[in-house]
């Protein structure tokens, strides 16, 4: 199957693929979904081809067998280490059972996972990852013991600030007396928040419509073929001239239903599921909102917990206990630990706000594009059907 | 519903110059078509309410009325813009499909919501278009009714409970130059009833035509449908029905109808509970005529035995079906006719298509609607988003989004508009099949009276047989006796006198029935000339218009596409 590139998504750094010592390029594809086991652990797998120049990969082109929850694991792999960065989303998880197999919902998601690593492959950070190359490059069996691992109930903390994350939030919140989580106070990031919440609501409401609309072209369609059908019966009872009309009425509305068919699809895959992936995105900026709130938090409660321990060790300095040594390690520590959850949390700030420009440059390109395709769509689909009517109509004149 | 839709009539047509914000309200006000499925599942009366609702009869732009009657007050959601299309062989006349672009000449432009030169006044107004009488003789006489004015009047007499019935009138006037009429213009008030009356009058008279059915009764006490409403409907479907009357040839001048018409005060035709009395009557006969004493009235052969005095006689053309049916020996005179035969087939394959037609017109048609609906709802969806981002935009890149967005919203809510007004022209045009669909009811009791007529001759001429049997053997046994028996004499005299008007009364009947299968052939022969017009023209309309709506739609789509190609380009 032919690798198609998606019509709406800026594809990013895939030129000149062959022409060596060129600029460096990361070039990646989803192909090729096939269906593999039976029963209820039914599944579809991908070929991921990755043709590159880049030295940290382990050749010019590699190619991998992926399934979805692989994806999910890159994903969220990168969502926990590269904080404040828009993850670009995921096709979503769930699908009604009846419809996880059929050929458009496979190719749905064979498009969206394609375009989910394409994008990733083309963040001038995400592109860097470890878990990209990880992604890309290890065999089935090293990925399925990592994503096996992953899914598993117990993760191993990854770093130390696991430990005092969730130790630490419980004393302090005890010691301080604070039920609430803190958060930040920052008028402009409050709007922020405000609009990312709005602004789901609204897209998941044309995406609604946009859905229906699909259904509509169909359902019409199917209308006018049985409209055509009833009127060439109907035909059969006039005969001579009138008979032939109502014959070829008949033969036009099927003409027009089949059109209305193709035009419904197109709509699904340039309209619809764009506007689809809209929505996950404003999703997936949520989740760096929840993110960071963390993130705000964790530096929050580190630096009063690191003020006590600064208000203790003067103590103990004073009293020249021998538990000072201990405090004064603990109380390292804990500054050290403070310093990176605050210089963590500042990166989030920073990252997040040149994000957000960026993505609101892209959507505005992307849902460019879509309103583009629709337009175009729907002026081609009137033309045709203007074409079709207008040459029956002249037959009819002449009856 | 049709109250309120007076209202949203001057509310939609205020927002014809909308601004996005009124956009959204006048694509969220209920559209009569839209609301009209109350999950009825009788297609034919929900279909029919939903287009009778909204549309006049059909309309000719070059008729003199149409052309000097240029309102701008009327919202072409509810009536479409003129449609040069006519019942009858007229339409052939006029081509009014000029190449190559539809979309200017049959509908006015649409753009920036421009409403100058719509032509077609309001539907409830009083004063609703004519319908183009489907004249065809040359003196062009016309005729022209108009139901208006419904009127809610109390019943004054026998009412048993104080501030009893009440009912409805309407007003119906005519405007006409047939001579027969000796006037111009007059109205009379009529109730429902007095339909009733009429059209049950017409049956009789008009044996072997095929009579335009009349509306329902229509007794449901529907709890969705209000009064005004229902009043409203029945107003529509009586004009209809007084127009299709006036458009049948011979029903025109009939005297019934002229009386209906003219007549100031009740209607002095013999109402049907009057005919129903006779029944009544016949049965205090029968006794008598059992004993011998009834005479046949050759002259009342010339009705159905059916609803008539004579129950002997309906025991008699009883008995006379089932010898007819069942005792396998032919009958005295049968249909012979091999065309008409022929003839009753294919109306009957007839039946059958326009039935599922008109079924699947119906589904077309919300379709259709659907359709328009779920893109005025995206064009919505996208207008709020525009608001949203131009109220809380930081960066140009969302300004610029705000803006495409309104241009595809502003063409989604044009959009569909279009396919809406579509809609009420597909309405229009397909209607042709529910009302031949209807008329098949006048072609069944036309054939109907045809084989009533012909077991009252099979019944008479069996009555004569056995009449002439008694008189045989009587006289075969008198001339055994001498001299005669007095007895004997005076009932062969009476047999012979019986004889005589029952041979006048077959004669009678014989003509009736030759007589209603002359009607029934030049009715067939009508039928098929102007439904083969009517669905010539019903084709050609349904087609034209898909054409031009078709055309203003991919204008609409095309500039927006234009207008995003940078897009395109950029992300190559």
């Amino acid at each position: 199957m032919d690798h198609q590139q998606p019509p709406w998504s800026v594809s990013g750094s895939s030129q000149s693929p062959r022409s060596p010592s060129s600029q460096p390029y990361l070039h990646v594809s989803v192909i090729d979904p096939v269906k593999l086991g039976n029963g209820v652990q039914a599944y579809i797998s991908y070929r991921v081809i990755t043709k590159t120049n880049l030295h940290e990969y382990q050749g010019p082109e590699k190619i991998v067998i992926r399934r979805y929850s692989d994806f999910v694991w890159l994903h969220d792999r990168l969502f926990e280490k590269y904080k404040g960065f828009f993850i670009p989303p995921l096709p979503e998880k769930n699908a009604v059972e009846k419809f996880r197999f059929t050929a458009e919902f496979i190719e749905m998601r064979r498009l969206a996972l394609d375009i989910f690593l394409n994008r990733v492959a083309s963040h001038h950070e995400l592109q860097q990852s470890e878990d990209l190359r990880t992604f890309l490059q290890v065999d089935e069996a090293v990925m399925e013991r990592l994503r096996a691992h992953e899914n598993g109930l117990f993760k191993k903390p990854a770093e130390l600030m696991q430990i005092f994350k969730d130790v630490q939030s419980k004393v302090s919140n005890v010691v301080l007396g604070k039920e609430k989580p803190v958060e930040e106070s920052n008028a402009e990031y409050e709007k922020l928040k405000h609009y990312i919440f709005e602004l789901e609501n609204h897209l998941a409401e044309a995406q609604k419509h946009s859905y229906r609309l699909v259904k509509r072209h169909r359902e019409l369609g199917k209308s006018l073929s049985d409209f055509g059908k009833a009127m060439k019966l109907l035909g059969s009872c006039e005969g001579d001239s009138l008979g032939k009309a109502f014959s070829e009425l008949g033969a036009k509305s099927e003409v027009v239903s089949v059109r209305l068919q193709k035009e419904a699809q197109q709509l699904l895959m340039n309209f619809e599921e764009p506007l689809k992936d809209y929505v996950l995105a404003v999703q997936s900026i949520k989740a760096t909102i929840a993110e960071r709130a963390n993130a705000f938090r964790q530096h929050c409660e580190l630096a009063e917990t690191m003020k006590l321990k600064e208000i203790n060790l003067d103590k103990l300095t004073l009293t020249r206990s021998d538990k000072m040594r201990e405090a004064e390690t603990e109380y390292n520590q804990l500054k050290q630990a403070n310093e990176e959850a605050k210089r963590r949390y500042d990166d989030m700030v920073r990252l997040m706000n040149e994000e957000i420009v960026r993505f609101q440059e892209q959507k505005t390109l992307d849902i460019g594009v879509a309103f583009h395709n629709f337009a175009n769509g729907q002026a081609r689909l009137a033309n045709n059907i203007a074409d079709a009517w207008r040459s029956l109509l002249h037959k009819l004149e002449s009856c | 519903m049709m109250g309120a839709e007076n209202k949203g009539h001057d509310h939609e047509e205020a927002h014809l110059y909308a601004s996005k914000e009124e956009m959204e309200s006048l694509v969220l006000d209920k559209h009569p078509l839209s609301g009209n499925s109350n999950g009825n599942s009788n297609f034919f009366s929900s279909y029919r309410s939903a287009m009778s609702s909204s549309l006049p009869d059909s309309h000719h732009p070059l008729s003199p009325s149409a052309a000097s009657a240029i309102t701008t007050d009327s919202d072409p959601l509810l009536s479409p813009p003129p449609y040069p299309e006519l019942h009858g062989p007229s339409s052939h006349d006029n081509s009014y499909i000029k190449p190559p672009n539809y979309a200017d000449f049959i509908f006015t432009p649409f753009d920036g919501e421009d409403n100058k030169g719509l032509e077609s006044p309001s539907p409830s107004s009083a004063n609703s278009p004519t319908s183009f009488s489907r004249s065809s003789s040359s003196n062009s006489e016309y005729i022209r009714i108009t139901v208006s004015n419904p009127q809610k009047e109390q019943e004054t007499t026998n009412s048993i409970v104080p501030g009893g019935n009440t009912y409805f009138t309407y007003l119906i006037t005519t405007r006409t130059n047939i001579p027969e009429f000796g006037a111009a213009e007059f109205s009379v008030r009529r109730r429902f009833r007095d339909v009733v009356t009429l059209s049950d009058r017409l049956a009789e008279s008009y044996r072997g035509f095929f009579i335009p059915p009349r509306p329902d009764k229509n007794v449901v006490e529907s709890q969705v449908m209000q009064k005004q409403e229902f009043v409203e409907q029945r107003r529509v479907a009586l004009e209809k029905y007084l127009r299709r009357l006036s458009e049948h040839p011979m029903i025109k001048k009939s005297d019934e109808l002229k009386v209906f018409l003219q007549i100031q005060g009740k209607l002095p035709l013999p109402t049907s509970t009057d005919v129903a009395s006779r029944m009544l009557d016949g049965a205090v006969k029968l006794p008598k005529q059992l004993l011998g004493d009834g005479t046949v009235v050759p002259h009342e052969v010339v009705q159905p035995a059916k609803g008539g005095r004579d129950l002997l006689r309906l025991f008699k053309e009883l008995k006379q079906s089932m010898v007819n049916d069942w005792s396998g020996s032919r009958p005295p005179v049968v249909e012979e006719d091999k065309e008409f035969l022929e003839k009753k087939d294919k109306m009957h394959d007839l039946e059958q298509q326009l039935s599922s037609s008109s079924q699947q017109a119906e589904s077309l048609v919300k379709a259709q609607q659907d359709m328009g609906e779920t893109m005025g709802e995206l064009g919505l969806a996208f207008i709020k988003l525009t608001k949203f981002e131009n109220e809380e935009a930081v960066f140009n890149s969302q300004r610029a989004r705000a803006l495409d967005m309104k241009n595809f919203a502003t063409a989604a809510v044009k959009a569909s508009r279009f396919y809406r007004e579509l809609n009420l022209h597909t309405v229009k045009h397909l209607d042709t099949l529910h009302g031949y669909l209807g008329l098949m009811l006048s072609v069944h009791s036309a054939f109907t009276d045809r084989s009533s007529a012909l077991l009252t001759v099979q019944t008479l001429l069996t009555e004569l047989a056995s009449l002439q049997m008694r008189s045989e053997k009587l006289e075969a046994a008198s001339s055994k006796v001498f001299g005669g028996d007095k007895t004997r004499i005076r009932k062969m005299e009476e047999l012979k006198e019986t004889m005589r008007v029952t041979e006048d009364a077959k004669s009678v009947a014989i003509r009736e029935y030759e007589r209603i299968k002359e009607n029934n052939r030049t009715e067939l022969e009508r039928l098929d000339k102007e439904r083969h017009t009517d669905f010539l023209s019903m084709l050609k309309g349904f087609v034209a218009s898909q054409v031009g709506y078709a055309e203003k739609i991919a204008n609409v789509w095309g500039r927006v596409a234009e207008e995003t190609s940078g897009y395109v380009k950029e992300s190559i």
